[in-house]
């Protein structure tokens, strides 16, 4: 059992020692550019630490930061410190942090829930996944001190059951952290008692939704609802929750052990700190690339991933999964934070970055996207589950080069119902693929138009 | 097989016993049925339903919402392209068309002899690997997209 910062500290100076003696071997030279482009604060311990071994992660100052919390802090401090940093919500939304803690720590009630959502379910995203699996710990003590912070003793980990490797880490992670004392009854002897059970998810992109999710934890259906009222007052089993994304946890240990205002000194002044981007699709260096908030997409694509494959021409790039856009070269210079994708019709998302070359019809891309969410539709309300169909077909047309100047006029009309009209973020979004491609690509849209 | 002679019904019994009963345990029963029999046959979802205390029509209604849930039995071996973002633009979907082409299935179809299953996945967050398909749970990167079928025929050998 560990019950002090100085029992904490002895288990570590130990097993540096053994590390020392046994060195472990890393299997990726971290010398070239990919690498040395990067700011790694979520990704520090990603291979480089035993995601199946605690006292690893305690070595590499792991449970330091909740210690700390718990020994030196109150609650309230804890919110504080987060504020400072102005970390926002890494799912995509991009809520800050803090001032969720802040209102579900003022609501008084004897249950309060925290809920960590690692259900990933963007095609072409997988930052969360290996933070699931390398440094699993790491999610772990970012939940115990939400709980410490908003006065909440149980934690839900939502994992989506497509990870079977992540859940197996988790589990462990979980097994060994309780053995220890750092999770359960009285932790560090400060009356703080936090546990935390993980839930499988089974491959429903809704329910990356909060309210979905919550459905989908309490067994049934995953579909979403009408807010308010907010999760803050009634979410899990109506009971107060705080719902974050893995990487937002992930980044709350170095916050509290660095303090908020180091981590606000990182990154842009609406967007602070990293992101991880999933870098995929036509390009030489595919991986996780954790940047500051504010470089620019340039560097990301040419100087960390190597420019596009086989010597093709870049044509755009997809961020924010169903729910973003494509961005042309042109605005390549764009620095990344929540505001700038925005304004470029996409969004942040939750990270997945697809390069695409000059051999894809970008209708084709669209269409890809849309057929996803329409097959991804819960079906509880109108305009998404008809809606994503009709524009599904409206593309189909234009693909195959029979639709009409009628059918565009109508397809930018349909795009703007069925994002004003739906009930939850995915209706809500969906259209943004179709409208960032008409935006920026229209000419192949007007290729498919055949009453010239 | 009737139920009382079943062993695997006591396995279902068991992990509904561990979580108390609980309602809201459902998809883990869920997910532990599907393991067990390899997919979620009526019969079974009657049985968690009468096990649990639930409506069959909320049991049927949870296991159809979600694509990670089974109602046919699969084959012997099986083969699941995936069509994530990364994957798509790298022609998955031509990786798919032409097993369904060879094998003369469509995607969540079993062949007739039983030997191939063909399902299609969202997302296994492999993308660096894309195209990916998994052939009975290995997963396969860099799928050549002029003869996705080598690795195939190899299993279904």
């Amino acid at each position: 059992m560990i019950t002090s910062i100085q029992e904490l500290q002895e288990v570590a100076s130990k097993k540096r020692e053994d590390n020392e003696k046994n060195p472990r071997e890393i299997g990726v030279e971290r010398s070239s550019a990919f690498y040395t482009k990067q700011r790694r604060i979520v990704l520090q311990n990603e291979g480089l630490i035993d995601p199946d071994d605690i006292e690893d992660y305690i070595a590499h100052g792991g449970y330091m930061s909740l210690f700390k919390a718990l020994d030196e802090m109150s609650p309230k401090e804890v919110i504080e410190e987060v504020k400072i940093s102005a970390l926002r919500g890494r799912g995509g939304g991009g809520y800050p942090t803090g001032l969720k803690w802040e209102s579900v720590s003022k609501v008084i009630s004897e249950q309060k829930y925290i809920i960590c959502n690692g259900d990933e379910g963007d095609p072409g995203a997988f930052m969360d996944r290996a933070v699931m699996e390398s440094d699993p710990h790491r999610v772990l003590e970012g939940m115990a001190i939400a709980g410490y912070a908003c006065g909440a003793n149980k934690g839900y980990i939502y994992v989506r059951a497509e990870y079977p490797i992540a859940v197996e880490k988790l589990n462990r992670a979980i097994k060994q952290a309780t053995k220890l004392g750092i999770l359960g009854e009285n932790i560090a002897h400060s009356g703080f008692n936090f546990t935390i059970e993980i839930r499988l998810g089974a491959g429903a992109f809704v329910c990356g939704e909060a309210t979905a999710l919550i459905a989908s934890i309490e067994g049934g259906r995953g579909h979403p609802r009408q807010k308010p009222p907010h999760l803050s007052d009634h979410g899990l089993w109506g009971k107060p929750t705080v719902l974050n994304n893995v990487e937002t946890l992930a980044n709350i240990a170095p916050i509290i052990i660095n303090g908020g205002a180091w981590f606000k000194s990182i990154g842009t002044e609406s967007s602070s700190g990293t992101k991880v981007f999933a870098l995929t699709g036509h390009i030489k260096n595919t991986g996780l690339v954790e940047v500051p908030m504010g470089t620019t997409l340039r560097e990301i694509i040419f100087e960390i991933g190597g420019g596009v494959e086989d010597g093709r021409k870049f044509k755009a790039i997809q961020s924010g999964g169903p729910s973003g856009g494509c961005i042309p070269e042109h605005l390549l210079d764009l620095q990344v934070d929540y505001e700038s994708l925005k304004s470029a019709g996409s969004i942040m998302g939750s990270g997945g970055l697809i390069v695409i070359d000059d051999s894809s019809n970008m209708v084709e891309i669209a269409r890809y996207f849309m057929d996803f969410c329409a097959s991804e539709s819960c079906g509880k309300c109108t305009p998404c589950r008809v809606g994503t169909t009709e524009l599904t077909q409206l593309l189909d047309k234009f693909i195959a080069k029979k639709a009409t100047k009628k059918d565009f006029e109508l397809l930018k009309e349909m795009c703007v119902v069925v994002k004003s009209t739906s009930l939850c973020g995915l209706g809500q979004t969906a259209p943004n693929p179709v409208l960032s491609t008409i935006r920026y690509f229209e000419d192949e849209y007007l290729a498919g138009i055949c009453d010239d | 097989m009737p139920i009382a002679t079943d062993d695997r019904y006591n396995t279902l019994e068991k992990s509904m016993k561990k979580l108390g009963y609980d309602k809201s345990g459902l998809i883990e029963i869920l997910h532990t049925a599907q393991e067990t029999f390899g997919y979620l046959s009526i019969d079974t979802l009657k049985f968690i339903a009468q096990r649990l205390k639930l409506p069959y029509s909320k049991v049927y209604g949870v296991a159809t919402f979600y694509n990670f849930f089974r109602l046919k039995p699969k084959g012997r071996h099986n083969v699941v392209v995936c069509l994530g973002t990364a994957c798509y633009i790298k022609g998955s979907n031509k990786i798919l068309e032409k097993i369904e082409e060879r094998f003369g299935i469509k995607a969540g179809e079993t062949t007739s002899d039983e030997a191939l299953s063909l399902l299609t996945a969202r997302c296994f967050g492999s993308c660096s690997l894309a195209p990916v398909m998994v052939c009975d749970d290995v997963i396969k990167g860099k799928v050549s997209l002029e003869n996705p079928l080598c690795e195939i025929e190899e299993i279904i050998k």
